[in-house]
């Protein structure tokens, strides 16, 4: 017992919090594309997804009870995931108060510099999309439970597809470096083994590609 | 050769530093970039002002003692050396080099270039050994080790505790130091008995000092000079998860 | 004064046996009030400090470095000599005690030699228990090879980081002892003086090199681990902190100084390549295993050593030494490239060098193996020079690498001053006149790990005095003196920097006290050092204050002392008329240019009495007598 407090107390240990959570969300991401692209199969398709998500465990559960839960699931994940980083963010701050008059980047990676920032504006992007996609508050052809009209609708719109880009784009370069780290982290990682790498890239652009492909699409007409 | 140094003065740990510039003339590409500072000295001795502090003893890379930033790279732009073993042909004539200490909290500055390290001589104390009593010891083929793992083993216990790794870690973690230690005895049957107590201890006592968390840049790994490899963290993580694991059961 | 060395009787294999059973033992109970000061955190002192604090006692552990860690045994490459004979090729720990006698040119104790081969056992298990990684065969055991002249293979190591990893371990050892509190550690201090009460040592006085501060320390013992005093020649392999300070300043206090100008200069170094030069680089003597060393047979050859046929090099170690070749003792390959290079055979920019070559190793192990065995050996030496020395041969020269001299001590390891022990290359040890490669790491551990442990509870069972003396007068007179030196250093603000005094004093001592030495160079350096001293006096310039981190101070403190130790030096080099070991009179030479031994006059140990700066030292003599070796002249041929 003695041994787990220590863990959870020490920096590695809101580091596997981290890893933890990340890799949940990733499992959200990944799901979630996998729904989007049914966009590429028709409104019946991806209307009847959407509806299916709310109806999931009936007639047991009532209309969207299983989808709350793993909303709770997401917001959880999301929650710890920011807390730990807010909370390591402001360790390692505290531990260089001066900065170097030349800093030379000898770290991994644009990825790994941008994890913070990169984080920061995905969530900022998790809210507009919510006000978006979600609800609509955002959106000015939104029609309530007719998921297919407003993604068309809406990436018809430059401006809201390039937010989405951009958006997308930072996770990419986040999962790269966050997946290979979230293996070291929880001590999976061997240079001698080096597949992680390459996984965490394979990921990233599978995810990329698989997000962008439905608003451009939509933005070139083809499908409308 | 000459050459333009910033050099990072601070009277002592209270006083604020700054950055002081000095021209260096007739410098001998064959010099070490230690005697080039020798040299630089022995001018403002004459000149009556005191000469730049920064540690050193061996000269050839091994005590661990020397130490500084070259132009934002801890012991300077080549790979898997020290700073005593850095050489002045690596430098073009009349290049400006900014030279720093490490800058860590857990570092604080003693005086110029010179830092405090005791935080690494106390997270070894708090499990960085393998006990074992004066004579108590059973005769040494007794134990036979792959030789994989022995020279593993070696391979992480070639750290000379400079602290490099966390000058160059963005979160100024002293995670690579912390693994080196916890890998060379974890690769050894004489260091299991203790191994999941002393990952843990380490790892607090890490965080007890003011270092930063790890959150695998590998810049330590590239600023090593004995390349230690940041396996040896991924090393560390599962120990500490073994240990916590255990801890539950 | 009283130099009866305390060598227990019966036979040399049950000596130390039966000593330890001899040996009063202290009750665990009173361990706990007895305090013991150990300065030094090398193989030596870190080792002890570790041991003493296990048995009970408590102890306090000083170090000028800013860690325990970096203590110049940190720097020892090739290897540890033990006589597990793990290979079956014969060796045994009498073949051991022979041979390190035989190596020492017959000018150390026996009974401590064989007491030193015995000890080299549980010196291997110690240290694989802790964890050193030792090199290892396929089948998971010890690995061995043959080191510095030895014919069978009894050294151990650690790739080229042996002194590193066991003193890792010490240190770790240490650490441990330390965390639980049983040990004080103190970092950046410097011993100064040691302060003698009523005859026997009770404590020490230290500066704190950050703040200045110069504090006092009682204890019940005190343990000098401080290493040896290679930096009187400024340039040598030894780390820049070096220096004689702490035995020299024991022996103003009244402990014997032995065997001074027993001084070992290595064969294997890189030459030099301008005045800037700070130190030395030492390749460690294992590669003379797999390198042929060789010189141009012409004077002043311009050709690279490539195009150079083997008909026109001469491998001079090979012709003169047929047996022996390359892997002669080091006094011996070090005279005989100093020879060839004053001939005009010497090689590189500066002609300061002779070759060692790998061309024939690599031909015939492959380029593979000899990366294996010596690659961070290449690196460093390609890091240095620029050159890659599996293309070309390595340029190597000898340079000052240890001190065989040191402060006189008995059986057991205690100085003519009760209570003050000296231990690992501090003391004037067990290697006579020359040491061979591979037994300095094993003698500072004996020492620190085998022997001290057992010996000073001897001593510390029969303390009378309580340890609360500190306010006692004679340390408030020692921290004053202390405290004088110190302002006076600040106080001359001359114009000469310390360095450049340290410069010349070593270039005096390595020309006319170092590899080869003469009657009349000898009394040159009597002659010069004291004016240099005087000089130093009244022109270095120290700056800065004396209550903050000065390193100035530190090293214009240390200086001093060279000053003053380098008159002895010269002066015991110049009593010994005879060659021996590392102690090379050009007067004592057989016609084939071989130290020749006078055994009737010299087979003793000098060790000196200090009367005042400006006097004459006082010498007695401990006559060495030899019942298991005997005396022979070394031949290599
Ligand atoms: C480059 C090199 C390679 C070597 N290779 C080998 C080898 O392969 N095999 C071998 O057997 N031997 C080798 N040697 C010799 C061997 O390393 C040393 O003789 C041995 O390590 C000395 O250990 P020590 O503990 O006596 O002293 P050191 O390790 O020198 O320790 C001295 C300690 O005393 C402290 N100290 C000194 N002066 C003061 C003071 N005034 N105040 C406070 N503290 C002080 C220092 O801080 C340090 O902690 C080598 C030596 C060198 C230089
Ligand atoms: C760029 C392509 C994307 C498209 C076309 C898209 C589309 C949608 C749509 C249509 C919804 C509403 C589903 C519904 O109400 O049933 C939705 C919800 C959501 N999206 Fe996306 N999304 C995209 C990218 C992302 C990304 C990158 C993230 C997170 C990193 C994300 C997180 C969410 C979340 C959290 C919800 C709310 C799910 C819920 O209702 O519980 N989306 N998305
Ligand atoms: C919601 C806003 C987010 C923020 C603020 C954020 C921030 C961070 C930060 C600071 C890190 C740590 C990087 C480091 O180790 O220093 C991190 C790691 C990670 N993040 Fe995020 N992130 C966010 C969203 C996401 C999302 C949506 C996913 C998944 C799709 C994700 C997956 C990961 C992963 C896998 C890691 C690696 C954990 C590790 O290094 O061990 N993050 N994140
Ligand atoms: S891990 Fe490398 S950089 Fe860090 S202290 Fe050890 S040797 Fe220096
Ligand atoms: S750079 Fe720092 S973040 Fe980790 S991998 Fe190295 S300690
Ligand atoms: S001075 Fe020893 S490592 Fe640089």
């Amino acid at each position: 017992m003695r041994r787990l407090l220590a863990f959870i107390k020490s920096s590695v240990g809101k580091k596997f919090a981290m890893a933890v959570s990340g890799l949940l969300l990733l499992g959200f991401v990944v799901a979630h594309m996998a729904g989007n692209l049914k966009v590429f199969q028709g409104a019946e398709k991806l209307n009847g997804y959407a509806e299916f998500l709310r109806e999931v465990g009936a007639p047991i559960f009532g209309h969207g009870e299983i989808l709350w839960i793993f909303r709770a699931g997401l917001i959880l994940a999301v929650a710890v995931h920011i807390v730990s980083a807010i909370q390591l963010t402001a360790q390692a701050k505290a531990a260089r108060p001066i900065a170097y008059r030349r800093s030379v980047h000898l770290e991994d990676s644009y990825a790994s510099r941008t994890m913070r920032w990169g984080g920061v504006i995905i969530a900022a992007f998790i809210v507009y999309h919510l006000l978006h996609l979600t609800w609509g508050t955002v959106h000015n052809e939104f029609v309530t439970g007719d998921v297919y009209h407003n993604m068309i609708t809406g990436f018809q719109v430059l401006p809201v597809t390039l937010a989405y880009t951009v958006a997308t784009g930072f996770l990419g370069f986040h999962l790269y470096h966050g997946v290979w780290s979230a293996l070291q982290t929880l001590g999976i990682n061997h240079s001698r083994l080096n597949g992680a790498r390459l996984m965490s890239a394979g990921v990233a652009i599978v995810i990329v590609v698989g997000y962008l492909s439905a608003p451009f699409a939509i933005l070139f007409g083809v499908v409308e | 050769m000459r050459l333009t140094l910033h050099v990072w003065r601070q009277g002592g740990p209270k006083q604020t530093g700054a950055f002081k510039r000095y021209e260096a003339n007739d410098i001998s590409e064959h010099m070490s970039f230690l005697e080039m500072l020798d040299v630089v000295n022995e001018q403002l001795i004459k000149t009556g002002e005191e000469p730049i502090a920064f540690e050193h003893d061996c000269r050839e890379g091994i005590c661990g003692s020397c130490g500084m930033v070259v132009n934002g790279v801890p012991h300077g732009p080549k790979d898997a050396i020290t700073v005593c073993q850095l050489h002045m042909r690596t430098f073009a004539d009349g290049q400006e080099i900014f030279i720093e200490p490490w800058r860590a909290s857990a570092f604080p500055v003693i005086k110029d270039l010179v830092v405090d390290r005791s935080a690494f001589d106390r997270i070894i104390q708090t499990g960085g050994f393998i006990s074992v009593r004066t004579g108590s010891a059973p005769d040494a083929n007794t134990v036979p080790i792959p030789k994989v793992a022995a020279d593993a083993a070696m391979d992480a216990a070639a750290c000379i505790g400079c602290g490099a790794c966390v000058a160059a870690c963005p979160n100024a973690s002293a995670m690579l130091f912390t693994a080196a230690k916890v890998t060379h005895l974890g690769l050894l049957p004489q260091g299991q008995p203790e191994r999941l107590e002393r990952v843990t201890k380490m790892v607090a006592q890490a965080d007890i000092e003011g270092f930063g968390y790890c959150s695998n840049h590998g810049a330590c790994e590239t600023a090593c000079p004995k390349e230690i490899s940041i396996d040896c963290i991924a090393q560390l993580n599962r120990d500490l998860l073994t240990a916590s694991a255990r801890g539950v059961l | 004064m009283d130099l009866r060395a305390g060598v227990p009787p019966g036979p040399i294999q049950d000596k130390w046996q039966r000593h330890r059973f001899e040996l009063k033992l202290v009750n665990p109970s009173n361990k706990r009030k007895l305090e013991v000061l150990v300065v030094g955190s090398g193989l030596a002192g870190a080792s002890a400090a570790a041991s003493l604090a296990e048995l009970g006692y408590r102890v306090k552990c000083f170090c000028f470095q800013d860690s325990a860690r970096r203590a110049h045994s940190i720097a020892a490459q090739g290897g540890i000599n033990a006589a597990k004979n793990y290979q079956n090729d014969g060796d045994s720990v009498y073949r051991l005690f022979y041979d390190t006698i035989k190596g020492g040119d017959f000018r150390s104790r026996e009974a401590n030699v064989h007491r030193l081969a015995e000890i080299s056992l549980n010196i291997i298990d110690q240290c694989a228990a802790q964890g050193v990684p030792f090199a290892r065969e396929y089948g998971g055991h010890l690995a061995n090879r043959s080191f510095g002249g030895a014919q069978v293979s009894r050294t151990f190591y650690a790739r080229g980081q042996t002194g590193q990893q066991l003193l890792l371990g010490a240190y770790q050892a240490l650490s441990k002892q330390i965390g639980l509190g049983a040990v004080q550690m103190f970092p950046r201090t410097e011993f100064l003086d040691v302060v003698v009460i009523d005859g026997t040592a009770r404590g020490i006085v230290t500066r704190n090199l950050v703040t200045g501060k110069v504090e006092t320390h009682a204890g019940h013992a005190v343990v000098l681990a401080t290493g040896g005093y290679s930096n009187v020649f400024y340039l040598s392999t030894n780390a820049k902190g070096c220096n004689v300070t702490a035995t020299w300043r024991a022996h103003r206090r009244g402990a014997a100084f032995a065997n001074p100008c027993f001084t070992q200069i290595h064969p294997t170094c890189i030459p030099h390549s301008g005045d800037y030069q700070s130190k030395l680089t030492l390749m460690s003597e294992s590669l003379r295993n797999d390198g042929r060393i060789w010189v141009p047979q012409a004077n002043g050859e311009t050709r690279r050593a490539r195009d150079i046929p083997d008909a026109e090099r001469d491998y001079y170690l090979e012709r003169i030494y047929p047996s022996f070749g390359n892997l002669v003792p080091r006094d011996v390959a070090s005279r005989r490239a100093k020879e060839v290079v004053d001939g005009g055979q010497g090689i590189g920019e500066l002609r300061n060098g002779v070759y060692l070559d790998f061309r024939d190793a690599i031909n015939r192990l492959g380029e593979q193996t000899i990366a294996e065995r010596y690659g961070n050996l290449f690196d460093i030496y390609q890091q240095i020079t620029g050159e890659n020395p599996s293309d070309v041969p390595m340029r190597i020269y000898p340079a000052p690498h240890y001190t065989m001299g040191g402060l006189w001590v008995d059986y057991n390891l205690m100085s003519n001053i009760p209570g003050l022990f000296v231990i690992g290359e501090a003391n004037f040890s067990d290697h006579g006149a020359n040491r061979l490669g591979a037994s300095a790491l094993m003698q500072g551990l004996a020492d620190g790990y085998f022997v001290l442990p057992y010996t000073i509870g001897d001593y510390l069972a029969q303390v009378k005095f309580e340890n609360d003396d500190v306010g006692h007068a004679a340390f408030a007179d020692t921290v004053k003196q202390v405290q004088e030196k110190t302002k006076r250093l600040l106080n001359v603000n001359g114009t000469r920097s310390v360095d450049d005094f340290h410069r010349e004093l070593g270039q005096l001592m390595w020309n006319h006290c170092g590899m080869s030495r003469t009657a009349s160079g000898l009394r040159e350096v009597l002659k010069t050092v004291p004016e240099l001293r005087e000089r130093f006096w009244r022109e270095v310039r120290v700056l800065g204050n004396g209550d903050d981190f000065n390193q100035s101070l530190e090293k214009a403190g240390r200086v001093a002392d060279f000053f003053e130790f380098a008159e002895l030096m010269a002066r015991d080099a110049l009593e010994r008329h005879e060659s021996c070991g590392g102690h090379f009179r050009e007067e004592h030479a057989t016609a084939d240019g071989e130290a020749l031994r006078d055994d009737e006059n010299f087979a003793h140990v000098s060790a000196w009495e200090f009367t005042g700066v400006d006097k004459d030292p006082v010498l007695h003599r401990e006559q060495l007598e030899f019942e298991y070796v005997h005396l022979t002249q070394r031949s290599y041929k």
